[in-house]
C-alpha cells in the first residue's frame, strides 16, 4: 500500500513466519455456497473492519486476511505464488512499484471487466483507473486502493525561527515552485544552524519527475514502449537537476524514510521539512511522538502536485472463487470501503466518491495543528496527471536515488552524477 | 613431546569437529563389521535353504547402502538438485514477476563477468570475510583458553558466550544501527569522531565486522574449548614441570593439537564468511533499499546482490548464476584456506 512501511519494517527480516495456511480452503460453491476468500496484503490497509461487512451481506462467505508487516516481504512470496501458479489469495494487493511488472504478465490474473467493474470506471481517479488497466483498454488488472498525493509537513517552531511565516495558507505561498522552495532552503539554514531544510533527496525527484512527465509527455524513465528514455527525456533531466541542487548545497539531511536515523531524527531539529504523502502523517506522528506535539504542520508541495504509493487489488486467475473475490475487490475498492479504510488507517481514497464523503473531505488532524487535511490532500490529488511507468521503473529509480544520495554523502562529485546516474539506469534497467 | 601431539588429536578431536563425513564414515564400519563376521562364522559350515542364504547376501551387500541411504536421499532432494536446477535456471533471461523465461545459454555467465558490481560486492566479501574471521578466531581462541581454566561459574561462562547466537535480529539491529549512527552513535561519542559508518567504504565493513564477531566469537570459542577439553592434562603437567610458562603452553600444546579443529573452524568460516548476509542487510536498514548495501553498494555481499537480482530486480536467471559463481568461489576459498591453515600449522 504505502511505501512507508516496507522501509519501516526494518526489523522484519527475522519475523516473516506469517505465512502458514494453504490457498483458498472451501470447496467449490455448490448450492449451499460456503467459501472461504483469502486476501494477501501487506503494511496497513485498514481492511479488518470492512471484512465484516462484507461478510454480513455475503452470506455463506468468509474472508480472511494474511498480512504481512514489510512490502520487502511480500515482494518475493507474490513472486513465487504468481509464478508457480498456487499459493495465492483470491485477492493479492499490488503496490504501484510491482503493478507495471505483473501487467506484464497480467494473463495470470483475472479481468475485472467479465465481473462488472467498468461501471466503476466514473468513481476513480481517471490516473488510477488507468494505471491499472492494460495498455489497449480491454484488461482490468486491478483496482484502485488508496493514493499517496504529496504535501509538505514542516516544523513550524523551526519556521519561526528562522523568521518565516508559520501558518499553512501563508507557508503554501513560500514556494509555489520548487526553485522558491530552495530559495527559502537557504533562507532557513542561513537563521538555523544544525538543521537541514529536506530529510532527503529522494521525494524531490520523485515529485519533480511526476509533474514534469505529467505536465509534458505523459512518461518519465520509460517511454510508453518500454525503452529507456532516462537520459533523453528532458522531464527526467530537470527534475534530476532540481533534487541535484538540494544535495550539491547540503540541504538534506540524506536521510531515507522510516529508517531508524529518520525516526531519531524526527524527534529532534535534525530537518525542518519533510515531503508528505497522506500516509507520512501517520508516521511522523507515530515517531516525533511528544516531541513534536504542536510543532509539525502540513502545506501544499512546491509544483503544486504529486503523490507518492498507493497499491491496486487484483485477482489472480488460480483463484478457485473469482467471481466472490471479485466482488470483495470491487467493495473494498469502492466508496464505502475506501471510506472505512481511510477512517481505520488514513490511507486516501483514489475513488472521488469516497474523497468526497464528509468523513474523508472535512478531516481535520489534531496532530498537525488541526490542519483540513481532506480537503489539503483532496486538491492536490485533483490535479496530479497520469504518467506512465515501465516495468523497470522502480529498478531505475532506486538506482538514480542512490546517486543522488551517495551525492550527499561525498562519495559522488555533482558534476559527475549526471552520467553515473545515467549509467546506474541503464544496468537497472537492462 | 613433537611426535605424541600428533597422534592424540586424530582419535580426540572426533568430538569438536564431529562433522557428518567422519560421523558417517565411522557408522559404516561399525555396520559392515559384524555383518561380515557374523556371515563369515554362519556362511561356509552348514547350507540352510538357498533363499536363506541369498536373502543373507543380499543383506550383506545391501544393508550397508540402506543404512547410509538417509543421509544422501536428504541430500539428492535438498542439496543435489536445488544445486542443478538452479544451474539450469541460471542458463536463462528468467523473471518470476515479469514472467519471461528465455533460453540464455551462458548469456548470464558472461554478463557476470563484466559486471562491475558483481566484482564490486565479490571485494566486499572477501574484505569483510578477512576483516572479520582472522580477529575472531583469534579472539575465539583466547577466550575459550580462558574458558578452559578452573574458575567459579565456568558454565555460565561457557552458556553466556553463545548468547549472541539467540539473540533476536531485530534487537540486534536496532542496537548496532544506535551503535554505529553517524550524528546520535555511542561509537563516535566514545571515539569523539565522526565517522560516517555507513557511507564510508572501509569503516562500514568494520561495522559490519564487528557485528558478525560480536555474533560469532562465541560460537568458535566453544568448538574451541571441546576442543581443549579433549587435550590429556598431563601434557601441560609435564610441561610445566619443565618450566613452560602459561603463554608457552598455550602456543607449544594448546594450538598445535587445535589444529584440526582450527582447521574445521575455519572452513566453516570461510563458508560463513562468503555467504554473509543477514548483518550487512541489518546494517543497511538506514537505506531505502537494504540490498542495496548503501548508496554506492559499499557493503553489498554477493548473497545481497544475489538476492537483490533474483527477487528485488526480477532477473532470477541472473541471480542463479550469481548463486553458481558464489557456489563455486566457496569451494575455491575453502581449498585454499584448508592448503593454508595446513601449511602454516605443518612448519610448526
Amino acid at each position: 500500500m504505502m511505501r512507508g512501511n516496507r522501509l519501516r519494517a526494518v526489523a522484519v527480516l527475522a519475523a516473516a513466519g506469517v505465512l502458514a495456511a494453504a490457498c483458498g480452503g472451501g470447496g467449490d460453491s455448490k448450492s449451499d455456497k460456503k467459501i472461504q476468500l483469502t486476501v494477501d496484503v501487506f503494511g496497513e490497509f485498514g481492511y479488518e473492519g470492512l471484512y465484516q461487512q462484507f461478510e454480513q451481506s455475503h452470506p455463506g462467505v468468509t474472508v480472511r486476511q494474511r498480512k504481512v508487516s514489510s512490502l520487502d516481504d511480500y515482494k518475493p512470496r507474490l513472486q513465487q505464488w504468481i509464478a508457480t501458479g498456487s499459493g495465492a489469495g483470491d485477492v493479492v494487493a499490488l503496490e504501484e512499484g510491482i503493478l507495471p511488472t505483473y501487467m506484464q504478465q497480467r494473463t495470470k490474473f483475472v479481468n475485472l471487466f467479465d465481473y462488472g467493474a467498468r461501471s466503476m470506471q466514473g468513481d476513480f481517479l481517471p490516473w488510477k483507473w488507468q494505471l491499472g488497466l492494460s495498455p489497449d483498454g480491454s484488461q482490468l488488472v486491478g483496482l484502485g486502493t488508496d493514493v499517496g498525493p504529496l504535501a509538505m509537513c514542516y516544523r513550524k517552531d523551526l519556521f519561526k525561527k528562522a523568521g518565516l511565516p508559520t501558518d499553512r495558507d501563508q507557508v503554501g505561498k513560500l514556494w509555489p515552485t520548487w526553485d522558491q522552495f530552495f530559495a527559502t532552503g537557504q533562507r532557513f539554514q542561513g537563521k538555523v544552524s544544525g538543521t537541514k531544510w529536506l530529510d532527503g533527496p529522494t521525494a524531490v525527484l520523485r515529485a519533480t519527475v511526476l509533474q514534469n512527465a505529467g505536465a509534458g509527455p505523459g512518461y518519465s524513465y520509460f517511454d510508453k514502449s518500454n525503452n529507456l528514455v532516462f537520459d533523453t527525456n528532458p522531464a527526467v533531466k530537470q527534475a534530476f537537476d532540481t533534487a541535484l541542487k538540494f544535495e550539491q548545497n547540503k540541504m538534506t539531511a540524506d536521510m531515507s524514510i522510516f529508517t531508524p536515523p529518520w525516526q531519531t531524527a524526527l524527534k529532534r531539529d535534525t530537518f525542518a521539512t519533510v515531503p508528505c504523502p497522506s500516509w507520512m502523517l501517520g508516521g511522523i506522528k507515530q515517531f516525533s511522538g511528544d516531541f513534536g506535539k504542536d510543532r509539525w504542520d502540513v502545506a501544499t508541495t512546491p509544483g503544486g502536485s504529486g503523490y507518492w504509493g498507493g497499491s491496486w487489488l487484483a485477482v489472480p486467475k488460480q483463484s478457485k472463487h473469482a467471481k466472490d473475490a471479485a466482488e470483495l475487490a470491487k467493495f473494498l475498492t469502492g466508496a464505502q470501503g475506501q471510506v472505512g479504510a481511510f477512517k481505520a488507517k488514513d490511507t486516501f481514497p483514489s475513488n472521488v466518491k469516497a474523497e468526497q464523503d464528509p468523513a474523508v473531505s472535512g478531516a481535520l488532524n489534531d496532530y498537525f495543528g488541526n490542519a483540513p487535511t481532506g480537503k489539503i490532500f483532496g486538491q492536490l490529488v485533483a490535479s496530479v496527471k497520469p504518467v506512465y511507468l515501465g516495468p523497470k521503473n522502480e529498478d531505475v529509480r532506486q538506482a538514480v536515488e542512490n546517486v543522488l544520495i551517495a551525492v550527499g554523502q561525498g562519495k559522488v562529485k555533482p558534476e559527475d552524477a549526471w552520467g553515473k546516474a545515467v549509467d546506474a539506469a541503464k544496468k537497472a534497467a537492462r | 613431546m613433537a611426535s605424541r601431539p600428533e597422534g592424540r588429536p586424530a582419535r580426540r578431536e572426533a568430538v569438536p569437529g564431529g562433522d557428518g563425513r567422519r560421523e558417517g564414515a565411522s557408522v559404516t564400519a561399525l555396520d559392515a563389521r559384524p555383518v561380515r563376521s557374523a556371515s563369515r562364522a554362519g556362511g561356509a559350515p552348514p547350507k540352510p535353504s538357498a533363499w536363506r542364504s541369498r536373502l543373507a547376501k543380499l543383506d550383506l551387500k545391501a544393508s550397508p547402502y540402506a543404512f547410509v541411504a538417509p543421509f544422501f536421499v536428504v541430500f539428492l532432494v535438498f542439496g543435489a538438485y536445488p544445486l542443478v536446477y538452479t544451474l539450469w535456471v541460471s542458463l536463462h533471461d528468467w523473471g518470476l514477476a515479469s514472467g519471461t523465461r528465455k533460453w540464455a545459454g551462458f548469456g548470464n555467465y558472461s554478463y557476470l563477468f563484466g559486471d562491475d558490481q558483481f566484482w564490486h560486492a565479490l571485494v566486499n566479501t572477501v574484505g569483510i570475510f578477512a576483516l572479520s574471521t582472522v580477529p575472531q578466531l583469534l579472539l575465539a581462541l583466547l577466550l575459550a583458553n580462558t574458558l578452559n581454566r578452573r574458575m567459579r561459574g565456568a558454565t555460565v561462562f561457557r552458556i553466556a558466550v553463545v548468547a549472541p547466537l539467540i539473540t533476536s535480529m531485530a534487537a540486534v539491529a536496532i542496537v548496532f544501527g544506535q551503535l554505529f549512527d553517524t550524528d546520535f552513535g555511542f561509537v563516535n561519542w566514545l571515539l569523539h569522531s565522526h565517522v560516517d559508518w555507513h557511507a564510508n567504504r572501509a569503516w562500514s565493513w568494520t561495522a559490519i565486522s564487528v557485528m558478525v564477531d560480536w555474533r560469532w566469537t562465541g560460537y568458535n570459542a566453544l568448538i574451541f574449548l571441546a576442543a581443549m577439553q579433549a587435550i590429556p592434562k598431563d601434557l601441560y603437567e609435564a610441561a610445566a614441570i619443565d618450566g613452560a610458562s602459561r603463554t608457552r603452553q598455550f602456543w607449544q600444546i594448546t594450538v598445535p593439537l587445535l589444529r584440526p579443529t582450527i582447521l574445521f573452524t575455519v572452513v566453516i568460516s570461510t563458508i560463513g564468511g562468503l555467504q554473509l548476509f543477514t548483518e550487512p542487510v541489518l546494517f543497511g536498514s538506514g537505506t531505502s533499499n537494504k540490498m542495496d548495501g548503501g548508496a554506492t553498494h559499499q557493503f553489498q555481499t554477493l548473497t545481497m546482490y544475489m538476492y537483490d537480482s533474483a527477487f528485488g530486480h526480477d532477473r532470477y536467471g541472473y541471480g542463479a548464476a550469481v548463486a553458481w559463481a558464489l557456489f563455486l568461489l566457496i569451494i575455491a576459498f575453502s581449498l585454499l584456506n584448508f592448503a593454508f591453515v595446513r601449511r602454516a600449522g605443518g612448519t610448526r
